[in-house]
């Protein structure tokens, strides 16, 4: 007997609303970068339970293609990431504001 | 309660999805709360393992191994590469609210969407058609029946996956490119200065 698919569709809320609120409070961008991750990942948790509830394969396919769309955007999100970063840097680093750290 | 559970739930399920939950919410925590950002990402790289264990609990085995391989093998390492490019001693930019109260309005917004997701969530309302694409309680591996459900079902969803993986790879390289729009610190670092703004005039001004 496996465990109540209920019991999976709580833990994935529980992880996407910490996801959630971390976006919402969080200054970081790398940090709430993170946090879409976790929400991406309760989604998926509930593709997959109610992949194994339903008894169909879609749901996992559905996970496969948010495995590669997640990868997608992690690569274009970290290059903005990195391009602001620089640009920030190099356009302000006489401002001795941001030289202390 | 706690015996009702062992009546319909064998206790090794029940350990491990136990453990495995601890595991996702603990790590979930990190990344939200921890100062760090390289902590933060360690603690991603639990959850997404505590994940990687949940899909295998469901019969997800291939999924499971491609969310090591990809999430904490390839993505949490991204992050970890970016981390350290930007410096990992960085302080977090306004760490004043941007309104006064953001951080209540946050944790109310929370609450409403934990309530909310968990009234669909436990609500029994996926009571759609079963099994329209494959079922899974066929005697099948799982990375048959996933195989098969992607090249026939869904391969037209996974042939524009090659172009979304296209165009995020020129994405890259577009954004990694320097363009010459503001006054750069002349260092020696090896990328061109971009051509369609002048940058070797630039060069020369300098």
């Amino acid at each position: 007997m496996t465990i109540d698919a209920s019991w999976y569709l709580t833990l994935a809320a529980v992880l996407f609303t910490i996801g959630a609120v971390g976006v919402l409070v969080r200054r970081n961008v790398l940090v709430m970068f993170m946090c879409i991750e976790l929400m991406l990942n309760a989604a998926n948790l509930t593709f997959v339970t109610f992949s194994r509830e339903l008894n169909d394969i879609g749901g996992q396919v559905a996970v496969f293609f948010v495995l590669v769309v997640a990868a997608a955007e992690v690569v274009v999100g970290l290059g903005i990431i990195v391009a602001i970063y620089r640009r920030r840097v190099g356009a302000t680093a006489d401002d001795p504001h941001e030289l202390r750290g | 309660m706690g015996a009702g559970i062992l009546a319909t739930v064998s206790l090794p399920d029940l350990a491990t999805f136990l453990v495995a939950g601890v595991i996702v919410v603990g790590g979930a925590l990190g990344v939200v709360l921890g100062r760090n950002p390289v902590h933060a990402a360690l603690s991603l790289v639990a959850t997404l393992l505590g994940v990687a264990v949940l899909f295998v609990e469901e019969d997800a085995q291939f999924l499971a191994a491609v969310q090591v391989i990809v999430y904490t093998g390839a993505i949490v390492v991204l992050f970890l590469f970016v981390i350290m490019l930007l410096g990992v001693d960085r302080q977090e930019r306004a760490l004043v609210d941007q309104f006064r109260g953001q951080r209540y309005v946050a944790f109310g917004l929370g609450a409403l969407v934990l309530a909310e997701v968990l009234l669909l969530g436990t609500g029994h309302w996926a009571t759609g058609a079963h099994a329209t694409t494959g079922a899974l309680d066929r005697p099948l591996p799982n990375v048959t029946e996933l195989g098969r459900a992607i090249f026939t079902t869904y391969l037209l969803p996974f042939e524009i996956t090659s172009a979304l993986l296209v165009v995020a790879v020129v994405a890259a390289v577009v954004l990694a490119r320097r363009f010459g729009t503001g006054p750069e610190p002349a260092t020696g670092e090896s990328g061109d200065p971009a051509p369609d703004a002048g940058g070797g005039t630039g060069v020369h001004d300098r």
